[in-house]
C-alpha cells in the first residue's frame, strides 16, 4: 500500500513537462500540497535544459507534444540522465504509444485523466523503488571499497598463487584454511574470501582462538543467556550467531585446546549449538575459514589436534608464502604502506631512498607484512624530509644480517623469539617453555615486536 | 489566519453553510462570515466531463477574498483537475482562494443512506484542509492530522477536523489539548 512507503518528500524533485499550461500547473500544484519540489517545462528543448541545470528524480511527460514528442524526448532523457525516472502520460485510447514507452525504459504510464490515487501511488512507488536501487549500489560501493582497501598485494610468484587460489575458491561454499606465518596476512585472504562470495553482504566475523581459555573461548564462540555465570548480566550474542548468513573467520586454530576442538567439530558439522547457560538449539548458517601458523600434522601426530576436526577444516588450503620468500613484493608493499601513512599523517612523505630500500630488501621479516607495515609506519612518523631514509628505520632492519655482531640485545630477542615461534609453528605454550619465559609475557613480547 | 468568507459557488444548501461557518470559527478562532451565492460558475464547466474546473473557479472568487484574509468557495458539482479524474477540492498554496465541492461528501452516492451529521463533518475537514493549504501547510502524516491527503471518503472519515499540533503551531496557531499529536 503507498501508505506504508515511506518516501523523502522534501528531497523528491519532479519535473512535468506538457504543452497545455493548464496540465502543468494543475499538476505542480497537486504535487507541491504533498510537499515535492516540482518544475514544469512546455516543451522537450525546455525540460532539457531543466535537466542541465539541476538534478531531478522523476519527470512525468505528456507523450503528444509539438516539435519533439514525448517519445523522442524520453530517448533524449535517458541518455542525458540514465538515472531519471520517466512516467509517461498518454492520451485516452494511445496505449499502443505507452506500451512503447515502456519497452523504451519508462517506468510506467499513466492514462489522461487520471485517478488521483492512482498517480499518487505510482509516483511514490517510482520512487521508493529508486531508492531501494540506490540504497542497493550504495552497498555494492562500499563493499568494494571494503574489499579494495584490505587488498591481499604482491606481485610476485607466489602472491599471484595466493590470489588465483582466493578467486577459485571464494565463490563457492567450501572451508578454507589459510596457512602461512604470522604477519602474513592470512585475516586479508580470508577477507577477500567473504568478499568475493554470495555472502558478502552478511557479516564477516573474525575470532581469534588463541589468548582465551576454554571458558572464554566457549563464551565468545556460543554467547551466553543472562544469569550463566558471574558477570553476565545480560543475554550475548556470540561470534557464531553473529556470523548467521555470512563468514566465520577461525584465526589461530591451531590453539584451541583439546575440549574445545571437539565442541568446535560439533557445530561446524551440525550448525546448531545452544548458548552458555541456555536450552534452545539455535541454528546459523556460516562459511568457515581459518589459519594457522602451526604445523597442525605435527600437532595431530603428537595427540593435541583431533584428526577429525583436522580433516573438516583442511579442505581447500590456501599458503600464504611468507615475505622472505617474496621479496620482489617489498618494494611496491612499502610503497603503499607509505603513501596509506603519509595520508593518514598528513606529512609530505613521498619515497624511499635508495640505501633505505636496499637494507628492507635484504631484511629477513620474521614479522612478515605486518613488521613491514609497523616499520613504515615509524619510519613515516619520524622521518624528518620528504624521503625516508636508512636512519628512520627500525634498528633491526638497519643492521644487515652480515654483521649479527651489531645487534642490540632487543633486536636480538626479537630475532630468536621469532626463530623459536616459527620452529614450534606458533604454539606459544611450548615456544614460551623452550624460551624460559611464561605465556604472558611471550604474549606481550610477540605484541610489542609484532611477531604475528 | 485572518477573516475568512465563505462563498456558495451556484446552488449550496444555505443551512449547510452556516453550519460549516459556526465550525470553522470555533477550530480556527477568526471571524468566518458567508456572502449570497451570486458566482456564476458556467465559465468554469466543462460539457464534456460534465464536472467544473477547480482551477478556473479558483480564478473566479479569488478577488472575494477580504484584506489579510481567505476566501473559500463551497460547490455542489463535482470538481476537477485537467489530468486528473477528479479533486475534492483545490487552493492557492500559500495564496488568497481554497474551493471544495460537497459532490462526492454525499454518502448517496456511493449507495448508502444519506448522513446530514457526517456529510457537515466531511465538509468542515475538507474546508480545513484546503484553508490549511492556503496557509502553507503541505500533506501531512500524523494520524488525524487535517491535513491528510484524502481522495476518499472513507479517508475523510478517519482523520479528525483539526490540524496536529505541529502543524497549527506552523501556521501560528495555539493547538487545541484535542490536537492530534505524532
Ligand atoms: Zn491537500
Ligand atoms: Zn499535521
Amino acid at each position: 500500500m503507498p501508505e506504508t512507503i515511506k518516501v523523502d518528500h522534501q528531497t523528491a524533485r519532479l519535473l512535468v513537462v506538457d504543452d497545455e499550461a493548464v496540465v502543468r500547473t494543475s499538476l505542480s500544484r497537486w504535487f507541491e500540497e504533498d510537499g515535492y519540489q516540482v518544475a514544469a517545462a512546455s516543451d522537450a528543448a525546455e525540460a532539457l535544459r531543466f535537466l542541465q541545470l539541476q538534478q531531478f528524480d522523476l519527470a512525468l511527460v505528456d507523450i503528444r507534444m509539438p516539435g519533439m514528442d514525448g517519445m523522442e524526448l524520453q530517448e533524449r532523457l535517458r541518455q542525458v540522465c540514465p538515472d531519471l525516472l520517466v512516467i509517461i502520460i498518454t492520451a485516452f485510447g494511445s496505449v499502443d504509444t505507452a506500451v512503447q514507452a515502456l519497452k523504451q525504459g519508462a517506468f510506467d504510464y499513466v492514462t489522461k485523466p487520471v485517478d488521483p490515487d492512482h498517480l499518487s501511488h505510482i509516483v511514490k512507488n517510482a520512487l521508493a523503488q529508486r531508492k531501494l536501487t540506490e540504497d542497493k549500489s550504495r552497498l555494492e560501493s562500499e563493499v568494494s571499497r571494503l574489499a579494495s582497501s584490505g587488498e591481499f598485494k604482491g606481485e610476485s610468484d607466489g602472491a599471484r598463487k595466493v590470489k588465483e587460489l582466493v578467486t577459485t575458491a571464494a565463490p563457492t561454499d567450501t572451508t578454507v584454511m589459510i596457512r602461512g606465518e604470522s604477519g602474513t596476512g592470512k585475516e586479508l585472504v580470508a577477507r577477500a574470501l567473504h568478499m568475493g562470495s554470495p555472502r558478502r553482504y552478511f557479516p564477516f566475523i573474525p575470532l581469534n582462538c588463541g589468548g582465551f581459555t576454554d571458558s572464554l573461548l566457549e563464551s565468545e564462540l556460543f554467547g551466553h543467556e543472562k544469569g550463566a555465570f558471574t558477570g553476565a548480566h545480560y543475554r550475548r550474542k556470540g561470534k557464531l550467531e553473529l556470523a548467521d548468513g555470512g563468514t566465520l573467520f577461525l584465526d589461530e586454530v591451531g590453539n584451541v585446546s583439546i575440549k574445545m576442538q571437539m565442541d568446535l567439530l560439533r557445530v561446524l558439522e551440525s550448525k546448531q549449538f545452544v548458548r552458555v547457560g541456555g536450552t534452545r538449539t539455535v541454528e546459523v548458517d556460516f562459511r568457515t575459514i581459518c589459519a594457522t601458523n602451526r604445523d597442525l600434522e605435527a600437532a595431530m601426530r603428537s595427540g593435541e589436534f583431533r584428526e577429525d576436526l583436522y580433516y573438516r577444516l583442511n579442505v581447500f588450503v590456501i599458503n600464504v608464502p611468507p615475505l622472505r620468500e617474496r621479496r620482489e613484493d617489498v618494494s611496491m608493499l612499502a610503497q603503499h604502506f607509505l603513501s596509506e601513512y603519509a595520508r593518514a599523517t598528513n606529512k609530505p612523505v613521498e619515497s624511499i631512498d635508495t640505501d633505505a630500500m636496499h637494507c628492507m630488501m635484504e631484511y629477513r621479516w620474521p614479522g612478515n607484512v605486518r613488521e613491514l607495515e609497523n616499520a613504515i609506519e615509524r619510519a613515516v612518523v619520524v622521518c624528518p624530509s620528504r624521503s625516508i631514509r636508512i636512519d628512520d628505520l627500525p634498528e633491526d632492519i638497519r643492521h644487515s644480517p652480515d654483521h649479527p655482531d651489531d645487534l642490540s640485545l632487543e633486536s636480538m630477542e626479537k630475532r630468536h623469539m621469532a626463530d623459536v615461534l616459527r620452529r614450534t609453528g606458533g604454539n606459544v605454550t611450548r615456544a614460551a617453555a623452550i624460551l624460559g619465559i611464561n605465556r604472558v609475557t611471550l604474549y606481550n613480547k610477540i605484541r610489542k615486536y609484532s611477531l604475528r | 489566519m485572518g477573516p475568512i468568507l465563505i462563498v456558495a459557488v451556484g446552488r449550496v444548501h444555505p443551512g449547510g453553510l452556516t453550519a460549516l461557518a459556526h465550525r470553522l470559527h470555533t477550530l480556527l478562532r477568526t471571524p468566518v462570515s458567508e456572502t449570497i451565492p451570486d458566482i456564476d460558475p458556467q465559465s468554469a464547466f466543462d460539457p464534456s466531463r460534465q464536472q467544473y474546473r477547480s482551477d478556473l473557479l479558483l480564478e473566479l472568487i479569488a478577488d472575494r477574498a477580504p484584506a489579510d484574509g481567505k476566501v473559500l468557495g463551497v460547490v455542489s458539482h463535482d470538481l476537477f483537475i485537467p489530468v486528473l479524474t477528479y479533486v475534492f477540492g483545490e487552493a492557492e498554496l500559500g495564496g488568497r482562494a481554497a474551493v471544495v465541492s460537497t459532490f462526492r461528501l454525499h454518502n448517496e452516492l456511493y449507495g448508502l443512506e444519506a448522513d446530514a451529521v457526517l456529510l457537515h463533518e466531511r465538509l468542515v475537514k475538507e474546508a480545513m484542509h484546503e484553508l490549511g493549504h492556503t496557509v502553507g501547510l503541505l500533506h501531512c502524516y500524523t494520524p488525524g492530522c487535517v491535513m491528510q491527503p484524502s481522495s476518499h471518503t472513507d479517508l475523510v472519515d478517519v482523520k479528525s477536523e483539526m490540524f496536529c499540533r505541529n502543524c497549527a503551531l506552523q501556521v501560528g496557531l495555539e493547538p487545541l489539548p484535542t490536537s492530534p499529536v505524532q
